[in-house]
């Protein structure tokens, strides 16, 4: 039954195909990946999708005039009150993210043909990457909560497959089960936050319980929780909120993202950075309307961004391991974000997540052509001078540190300036003014992180082991071209988000986004902005090139210490050795967690193990009472079964007797 | 005449007589036998009994087929017996106890 409800629909087996397409190409590859062999394996699930990229694009074009979507295709759970069913929603919000996620997935299947070359697992990759595709797809198209959370469990099933993907390594292992424990945690928020919609709102769907939230809100609804009397609103926005900390890697619950490190890089670059770790920012820009009547939501929101943002940046200043200083990039990132959402500026905040898709793609697929180019090293204390082999990847990487740095007009450079700018406008007190100054002091520290790495990386002096030398050259043609493909959306995607985002006509009044995402009267940023703007008395350099500033400054401070081999980042080290121990060490937060969590589990663990299991029931119930009472019944049961044929006979006829004269009494 | 209970008594005793025989005797397999032709011996003068009491000429036709059985038992009885004997050098009951696994 497929009811769409607006004037211009979009063709409904296109939309469903979108989704499907990776699915199949997963099956196909999961399946029968044995007797589809390597090569086809990896035709067919690029193939589909790339398919879905294309479709996903053509989709976007048509709402880019206005088209949109919303129905449902079937029933999926019907239980008494609660009926779930499986429909899509498509709008602004959504295609821009279907657009990210098939452009990111396309370029890395095909990356990973080249990357993963001779792997013994080649065809079971390609079917978990489709595969999360897919997952990831029904997450942002979904039209409730219920495929909302399908997706979101789906996608952390894959992330968990894919980081313990060579599964023989423990540290492998180890790192998925983190992702996965960490993602247990915040899911279970989500899962309340969820399940307190439907009970306040006896509705799943996206568009009735936005509907009704107005008038909850009249009734100034309350509820008691933990002997608290809160806000029925907040609270559910809190729950939610939780598992998008966990999913998209904010403190305290980001552990596990730069553990994620362990698996294979292109998922690395699919996953945890471009597409699953940003499922929690969709889902707070999907859920605006909610999120915009709780005050206390915002500004929790955006207090995590911004402790997110300001600490992975200052870790992410001293760590060795390229991909470490990515992922912890990435954290600080997806910080901005967060906080674009609190002050509601939710525009900024997807556009920063659409351009921090590409660059932080384009960042992680060099870094591994890099890797993959040094065996397999991680390093960048062993790498340097790589740029005179390595051409290609140099400037790809370049041109995407340019964008991560917000140099313009790359593409971090309108995205994140917009989020900072938007900060400064937002009038939240205290929380607003902190997350702006923690937001322009990550923009040096992003600046200066990211070219470190790079400068350690391709400049600086040659420190590559002699025998990894000699092997080191350009990767194949498959590993540059989505390179190349993912350059020009780091480089383009600011521009063109630009363009976009301030589209007006009559279709657009809102801009690029229209309805799609709520913003109070009074809370929106944006439009405050541009009166700040507009007000020609003040000087405005510092609010609009301010960012600019640092982020060269950052640079430039990274060319000083990094670009020839110099003594100064030693010295800078060994001049604060306590802060530098505390950043190297990732302010503990492993440690603590290690003392406050793990250890007390694990002791607990060991006691029920020990004194549980083994001392009261292995000793006590079977090998004591059980195993006791067995052998006293049986060693009376013993004697009955004497093995001559005149007892057995005797029981059988003392037996028919019984029962004869029962029936007898009983007649 | 002899009235039905008379017959229906001696066919209770050779039965318990059969029965008891079963258990009591511990020298010879060929005894137990003899033991379960006796109780099927009962059965039949029952079965003859009432026969004749309800004018109903089942069960005489009844009382051959059970002598024909017993027969063909009591052939196949003696030969397991003589194969057992071959095998153990022994027919005593008591000796017969492989049941016990």
């Amino acid at each position: 039954m497929v009811h769409a409800t607006t004037e211009m629909t979009l063709n409904t087996m296109e939309l469903m195909a979108i989704p499907l397409l990776p699915l199949f190409g997963a099956m196909a590859a999961g399946l029968f990946g044995w007797v589809l062999k390597d090569k086809l394996s990896h035709w067919i699930t690029s193939g589909c999708v790339i398919l879905s990229a294309i479709l996903s694009i053509h989709v976007f074009s048509q709402v880019l005039q206005g088209a949109e979507f919303y129905g449902n295709f079937w029933t999926w759970i019907a239980s008494g009150d609660l009926v779930v069913n499986i429909g899509m929603m498509i709008d602004p919000l959504t295609t821009i993210m279907m657009v990210t996620v098939t452009v990111v997935s396309a370029c890395v299947h095909i990356y990973t043909i080249g990357y993963m070359h001779g792997d013994p697992g080649y065809p079971r990759f390609f079917s978990y990457i489709s595969a999360f595709t897919f997952s990831m797809l029904v997450l942002v198209m979904g039209n409730s909560f219920f495929t909302l959370f399908f997706g979101w469990e789906a996608v952390g099933l894959f992330s968990y497959l894919l980081i313990g993907f060579w599964f023989k390594r423990e540290s492998a292992t180890t790192a998925a089960m983190k992702a996965f424990i960490v993602n247990r945690v915040g899911d279970f928020g989500f899962a309340i936050g969820i399940l307190a919609v439907w009970y306040y709102f006896g509705t799943v769907d996206y568009r009735e319980v936005f509907a009704l939230v107005e008038g909850f809100l009249a009734t100034n609804q309350t509820m008691h929780f933990l002997g608290m009397e809160i806000d029925t609103i907040t609270f559910i926005c809190l729950a939610l909120f939780v598992g998008a900390m966990g999913k998209s890697g904010q403190v305290p619950l980001h552990v596990w993202l730069p553990d994620s490190m362990e698996g294979p890089t292109p998922i690395s670059a699919l996953i945890h950075a471009a597409t699953m770790v940003t499922a929690g920012v969709f889902m707070v820009a999907r859920l605006s309307p909610m999120f915009e009547y709780s005050e206390v939501a915002l500004a929790v929101v955006t207090i995590v961004g911004t402790i997110t943002a300001f600490m992975c940046a200052t870790i992410g200043l001293v760590q060795n391991d390229i991909k470490r200083v990515i992922a912890y990039s990435t954290c600080s990132q997806l910080g901005y974000m967060f906080v674009a959402l609190g002050i509601s500026a939710y525009p900024a905040g997807i556009f920063h997540l659409m351009t921090h898709a590409y660059f932080k793609a384009l960042l992680f697929l060099a870094a591994g052509s890099v890797i993959h180019a040094v065996h397999h090293n991680q390093d960048i204390r062993l790498m340097g001078q790589l740029r005179k082999f390595m051409p290609i990847t140099y400037i790809t990487m370049l041109l995407a540190g340019l964008a991560l740095s917000g140099i313009p007009p790359f593409g971090g450079f309108f995205s994140k300036d917009l989020i900072i700018e938007a900060a400064y406008a937002r009038d939240m007190g205290w929380v607003s003014q902190i997350a702006y100054y923690a937001l322009m002091s990550g923009v040096v520290m992003t600046a200066f992180y990211t070219f470190r790495m790079f400068f350690l990386t391709f400049h600086n002096s040659d420190r590559v082991p002699a025998e990894i030398k000699a092997h080191v050259h350009e990767s194949p043609k498959v590993i540059t071209i989505p390179l190349m493909i993912l350059a020009i959306g780091a480089v383009g995607a600011g521009m063109w988000g630009d363009w976009i985002l301030n589209m007006t006509s009559d279709e657009f009044a809102h801009g690029y986004f229209r309805d799609s995402m709520f913003v109070l009267e009074g809370h929106n940023p944006l439009i405050k902005l541009e009166l700040i703007e507009e007000d020609h008395t003040r000087s405005h350099f510092w609010l609009e090139y301010g960012a600019l500033v640092l982020a060269l400054t950052g640079i430039g401070l990274a060319f000083f210490m990094y670009f020839k081999e110099s003594p100064l980042p030693a010295k800078l080290a060994n001049m604060f050795p306590g802060l530098y121990k505390f950043l190297l060490n990732k302010w503990y937060w492993d440690e603590l967690y290690a003392v406050t969590i793990v250890k007390p589990i694990r002791n607990l663990g060991t006691f029920f193990w020990q004194k549980g299991d083994l001392a009261m029931i292995d000793k006590g119930l079977i090998h004591g009472v059980i195993v006791g009472s067995v052998k006293t019944g049986a060693s009376f049961m013993r004697n009955i079964q004497s093995g001559l044929v005149y007892h057995y006979a005797f029981a059988m006829v003392i037996g028919v007797f019984g029962l004869l004269t029962y029936l007898m009494l009983n007649a | 005449m002899i009235p039905l209970s008379n017959f229906l008594i001696v066919g209770a005793i050779l039965f318990s007589l059969g029965i008891v025989g079963l258990f009591l005797n511990r020298k010879n397999v060929i005894v137990i036998l003899m033991c379960v032709e006796l109780m099927l011996l009962a059965v039949n003068i029952n079965f003859a009994a009432f026969s004749h009491y309800l004018g109903d000429l089942g069960g005489q036709i009844m009382v051959f087929f059970v002598l024909t059985v017993a027969a063909s038992e009591v052939a196949i009885g003696l030969a397991i017996l003589v194969a057992y004997y071959r095998q153990r050098r022994s027919i005593a009951v008591e000796d017969i106890n492989t049941l016990q696994g």
